[in-house]
């Protein structure tokens, strides 16, 4: 069973390789003639006056958050949805009430205005 | 599909000395490359396909210089970034910043060891295909976001963070709605999901799961950063978004990848919602491949269709129907079909 995923791990490491060489070519080809205008980060016709290194918005963290909580519940709703019609009444009962707290809690976040965006 | 017969006489006793798992290894590496290497082909013409469609949608001929009828452009394009200087800007740190591209396409080129062809024609026939497919797809997240941490350029950050927070909002929608193709497929391997729908085109899944094809077709335009929801390289704002200090080689990695995921995208379409290999009335015409790769170009049309008609959206608006249009529906959808898988209706949810 677990020699299934073998080849992938070949097919990845294939892959990996692929990109690696992709770009060690392009090292290899392409000239190399660095000077101080052309390697500093893109500005919009100024000198860079200040580290990129800066604060950004909190809404960012929030969707970060928002996700990882959505995203279990899908990982909770596979295994059910793949044996959903050998679970009967209990299984159908069960993932309701679980979607059902969901919901409320995915109202309370839409009232709250954590998906807003001005 | 590959045998010893293949090997040439004279290689055979190097070839029998072998240990049988370096012949495994090496049987495995050639169908790898079967698979990889006519991919990158369909990339190279996509992004031909691409300038052409849009080209005569807008009444222009697009590519027509680099041999007949351009179609020689693609190699030429790649030949260019080749030989252009990989440009590693002072402040960044540097391997991050050269690995972040290779994380972004080897996942990309890695999600099609599980994608079936025909019922036999598959690299790999795990049992978690779909599975294997979402991790690999929500991988390509990291490289956006590496790539734009360690450019050290605010307009590289600045498109990353938006990059990253729409691809993870989308992702929800479009787990919910692989969660609905579950539920009626029964199964997380590719083939067993298409083998539940054959039948005839009354039995494709798209007629049950109408709406959560929708969402997942709006979802996979969204996750690949392609327009209307190209936001993140929106020319008038932020350039190029995560990828502006990428050059040459770099950049074409970052490129590649990216046609990969939107081919990939119009693969599952078709293979989850319709029916993949079968023919659509099996009593006039057989299944095979190419009902699949007929599928799956007309997806790809669409998709170049959509940048050439939609305008780009505002990144509140995307936001918006993301996390409130998309996701409510898919919940509403997924409660209706529970709910008809329970009393076994139609001749999806038998």
């Amino acid at each position: 069973m677990l020699g299934n995923y073998l080849p992938i791990l070949i097919f990845m490491f294939i892959t990996l390789m692929m990109g690696s060489v992709f770009i060690i070519l392009g090292k290899l080809l392409g000239p190399s003639r660095p000077d101080a205008e052309k390697n500093s980060p893109y500005e919009c016709g100024f000198e860079a006056f200040e580290d990129s290194r800066m604060k950004f918005d909190v809404r960012y963290y929030l969707v970060a958050i928002l996700f990882i909580i959505f995203d279990l519940e899908i990982a909770f709703l596979f295994p059910w949805a793949i044996v959903l019609d050998q679970i009967g009444t209990f299984g159908l009962a069960s993932m309701a009430i679980f979607l059902g707290v969901l919901v409320i809690g995915f109202i309370f976040e839409w009232k709250k205005g954590a998906l807003e965006w001005e | 599909m590959i045998g010893e017969s293949w090997i040439p006489e004279f290689l055979m006793p190097i070839w029998e000395w072998l240990h049988e798992y370096v012949q495994y290894t090496i049987f495995s590496g050639v169908k790898a490359l079967i698979i990889l290497l006519p991919l990158f082909i369909v990339v190279a013409y996509y992004t031909y396909a691409e300038r052409k469609v849009i080209g005569y949608m807008q009444v222009r001929k697009g590519p027509n210089r680099v041999g007949p009828k351009g179609l020689l452009q693609p190699f030429a394009d790649m030949f260019k970034l080749m030989f252009k200087e990989i440009i590693i800007p002072t402040n960044s740190n540097r391997y991050l910043f050269i690995i972040a591209p290779i994380i972004t396409f080897a996942p990309a080129m890695a999600a099609w060891a599980v994608i079936p062809f025909t019922d036999t024609l598959v690299f790999a026939d795990i049992n978690a295909g779909l599975l294997y497919i979402l991790a690999m797809t929500s991988v390509g997240v990291y490289g956006v976001i590496i790539a734009g941490w360690a450019s050290n350029s605010k307009y590289a950050l600045l498109g990353a963070m938006r990059s990253a927070a729409q691809i993870v909002a989308y992702e929800i929608a479009m787990g919910f709605a692989l969660v609905g193709v579950l539920m009626v497929g029964g199964s997380l391997n590719l083939g067993e999901i298409v083998a539940k729908q054959s039948g005839g085109i009354g039995h494709w899944f798209f007629i049950p799961l109408l709406p959560l094809f929708f969402v997942y077709l709006i979802s996979g335009v969204a996750e690949t950063n392609r327009a209307p929801f190209d936001v993140a390289e929106g020319e008038s704002e932020i350039v190029a978004g995560f990828h502006v200090e990428y050059s040459g080689m770099t950049f074409a990695v970052f490129f590649l990848a990216e046609y990969a995921n939107m081919i990939l995208i119009a693969m599952l379409c078709s293979l989850l919602f319709f029916g993949g290999w079968l023919s659509p009335v099996p009593e006039l015409a057989g299944d095979s491949i190419g009902w699949l790769f007929g599928k799956t170009a007309f997806f790809m049309l669409l998709l170049l269709w959509f940048r050439a008609t939609f305008p780009r959206y505002r990144y509140d608006q995307i936001m918006r129907l993301g996390w409130k249009v998309l996701l409510p529906v898919t919940i509403f959808w997924l409660a209706v079909e529970g709910v008809a898988v329970y009393f076994k209706i139609g001749p999806w949810f038998g």
